[in-house]
């Protein structure tokens, strides 16, 4: 019984956050009509800027459903760039072993943290924080300097334009233009879909959810917690690995100070998309429509154009604040219902 | 008989936190022998001892407040950092004026410091109204303020670095004449001394530990669970802002970017070390300040042995999992296990 209503609840915050999405793109497709806000194209921007993002949510949210948090993923980020860009321009190695390189990486990093949260039972913000130091100290160990890449395999990998086949505009010379996304995207949402049939439909995906939701019970109904757990984080490390990789496609070059905060996008994004902290309630998709949002905030504030800096940050608080309180009053009403 | 004691100073709650930072601390004995040297220097007492605690105040007043934050509500305060950058920012442009840079106080010193304490504890309320009463989670009730902060602090000092260059602002920061201790540490004792006694001495101490372990059933037996996780923010909004102004009145500026940088970290850190638990319930603040002198005494020991700063994260790293795994249930776990098959053998 218990069980049906936290099903119901997560829906219905996955369905507060669909709708305020598109309530937020339409208001951005009014106000800022003139200059092509609503566009395909900048709707696919949404998320080829955020490709990285998204795989790292995929990440966070599974490891929040277990009830844990992993906040070095922007460290991780930084890391995976900088081993990168060192590998294929100091290190002279091709951008496929990097590649590779980095995800075993990612798996070797999901493990230790993992390890340390599941079989020595140390608090997963803990664990996670000094992988966050470690990562970070790491990035800087390999190089103190910026790197960018020109490696012409992973060049290619950054500039494959996929054009789709519909949705485009004719420009003034009488050009069809189609909208196009690239690769990462693609990768992206592969991995989405993977997760969300992983989550509901295979019997790990239904034990990480027993985990996070009770797990005394998820242990006398016989499950492995500390299994279970052990691979929610090596899963979780392995997306960190793809998402660096994508970010790195993005932004193509590595330095110290790369991807701060970028956890903290990731644990908004999953909580606005309706995961709790607590564990036990999530879903990917809503980490995806969270990862939109926080995209159309940012939009917004391009295309607003005249913000200083300071003002970003203020707005983005106080759309975080609006929206979270929204979320919280509508779920307090429901449950009284 | 020697074994029984040897178990009881070991099974001490504070035992593990005070033998890690004992053992951070002796590691100097050999890689930096004048590790322990103090000596007077026109009336001040100079040293790394000296230097870590003197370093590490602005850490202990946070950890304070985290601690008690996260024993009633068993979640997090990430703004901390950013309550001490607009504390700091509302102070220094309170005293300039609304100058970048002053050489006078514009308004009196107590002026400045009062607003910064109230803005401190404003901010404070507002995560704790969050928490409280919306029942939005810790994490991410604060992670507005973690978002904003910065920004509020750079929107007051209009993005640039306000500067106070009157010598009385620095008092706090560094020393009162004629006493050889550092201010910062004195406040620092006076915060945690406070604090104990409050606990101690009134029923707060053990309502935030019945809050932080059932909030349910401390409801029906009577305490407002609501308010206490009210109060434990708006203190710990009151440390940050505290520390907000310590922080500033060491470089006697307010610089909205870096005041307080990772400061949450370091605090939610110390209250783990200290054998505290993130999950709520009870709670050592005696725990959470040795954990946050541990934090300090092992980054000064890094620079003492020459690692470059955006180094030191790694090692600190290396340590802190090392610190925590010691505490970890799974570790003494397998110390037992070891010692049955030990009984075992012998049997």
């Amino acid at each position: 019984m218990k069980n049906k209503m936290k099903l119901n609840q997560t829906s219905f915050l996955l369905l507060i956050t669909i709708v305020l999405f598109f309530a937020m793109y339409g208001i951005g497709c009014v106000l800022f009509s003139t200059q092509g806000f609503g566009k395909t194209q900048n709707f696919l921007n949404l998320f080829i800027s955020n490709a990285g993002l998204i795989v790292i949510g995929i990440g966070m949210t599974v490891v929040m459903i277990t009830g844990g948090i992993d906040i070095s993923v922007g460290s991780f980020v930084a890391m995976g760039c900088m081993m990168l860009a060192w590998m294929m321009e100091k290190g002279g190695i091709g951008a496929v072993p990097a590649v590779l390189i980095v995800l075993a990486t990612g798996i070797v990093f999901g493990l230790v943290q993992g390890f340390l949260v599941a079989y020595m039972d140390i608090q997963p913000f803990i664990v996670t924080l000094a992988g966050m130091f470690f990562a970070r100290g790491m990035t800087a160990i390999i190089s103190k300097d910026m790197i960018s890449i020109t490696n012409a395999t992973f060049m290619a990998w950054a500039k494959a334009k996929i054009y789709l086949p519909f949705g485009g505009y004719v420009n003034k010379k009488g050009v069809m233009i189609y909208p196009y996304i690239y690769p990462t995207v693609v990768i992206a949402l592969l991995l989405l879909v993977a997760a969300f049939i992983m989550l509901r439909y295979t019997k790990f995906g239904r034990s990480i959810y027993a985990v996070g939701g009770n797990e005394q019970s998820a242990l006398m109904l016989g499950l492995n917690v500390r299994k279970v757990k052990l691979k929610a984080y090596v899963l979780d490390g392995f997306l960190c690995g793809v998402g660096s990789i994508l970010f790195c496609l993005n932004t193509l070059g590595g330095f110290v100070e790369q991807a701060k905060g970028f956890e903290m996008d990731a644990i908004a994004s999953s909580v606005i998309g309706g995961t709790l902290l607590t564990g036990g309630v999530g879903n990917v998709i809503g980490t995806l429509f969270g990862v939109l949002i926080k995209a159309t905030i940012e939009a917004f504030i391009t295309f607003q154009g005249t913000l200083s800096s300071w003002w970003t940050r203020i707005t983005i608080a106080a759309l975080l604040c609006f929206f979270i309180v929204l979320q919280s009053i509508l779920a307090m009403i429901k449950k009284k219902k | 008989m020697k074994n029984d004691t040897f178990k009881k100073i070991t099974s001490q709650r504070l035992f593990l936190p005070i033998f890690c930072l004992a053992l951070v601390l002796l590691v100097n004995i050999l890689t930096t022998p004048n590790f322990f040297a103090i000596e007077v220097r026109d009336g001040m007492l100079y040293g790394y001892i000296i230097d870590i605690i003197n370093r590490a105040s602005e850490l202990v007043i946070l950890a304070v407040g985290m601690t008690l934050v996260v024993s009633a509500s068993a979640g997090t305060d990430i703004s901390v950092g950013a309550i001490m950058a607009v504390s700091a920012a509302v102070c220094c442009n309170i005293l300039t004026g609304g100058e970048r840079a002053a050489t006078v106080y514009a308004n009196p010193l107590i002026l400045g410091f009062i607003a910064a304490i109230v803005v401190g504890i404003a901010i404070g309320c507002f995560n704790g109204f969050l928490v409280a009463k919306l029942n939005i989670q810790p994490m991410v009730a604060t992670l507005i303020m973690f978002t904003a902060g910065r920004g509020i602090a750079q929107l007051i000092t209009d993005g640039q670095i306000t500067y106070v260059r009157v010598d009385s602002y620095r008092t706090l920061g560094a020393s009162i004449p004629g006493i050889p201790v550092p201010t910062p540490f004195i406040v620092a004792m006076i915060v945690v001394a406070v604090t104990a006694l409050l606990l101690k001495k009134t029923a707060l101490g053990m309502y935030i530990q019945a809050v932080g372990i059932n909030k349910k059933s401390s409801r029906l037996v009577g305490i407002k669970a609501i308010m206490i996780i009210f109060l434990t923010y708006a203190y710990c909004g009151f440390c940050s802002g505290l520390s907000g102004l310590i922080a500033s009145s060491r470089i006697y500026s307010a610089d909205a970017n870096n005041i307080g940088l990772n400061m949450e970290l370091d605090a939610i850190l110390a209250v783990a070390i200290g054998g505290n638990s993130l999950g709520g319930g009870k709670f050592s603040i005696a725990g959470s300040v040795i954990g946050a002198y541990t934090i300090q005494a092992l980054t000064t020991t890094l620079y003492a042995m020459h690692v470059s700063s955006d180094q030191v994260p790694v090692y600190k790293a290396i340590v802190v999992v090392i610190i925590v795994a010691l505490q970890s249930p799974g570790f003494a776990r397998w110390r037992k296990s070891l010692a049955q098959k030990k009984v075992k053998e012998a049997a």
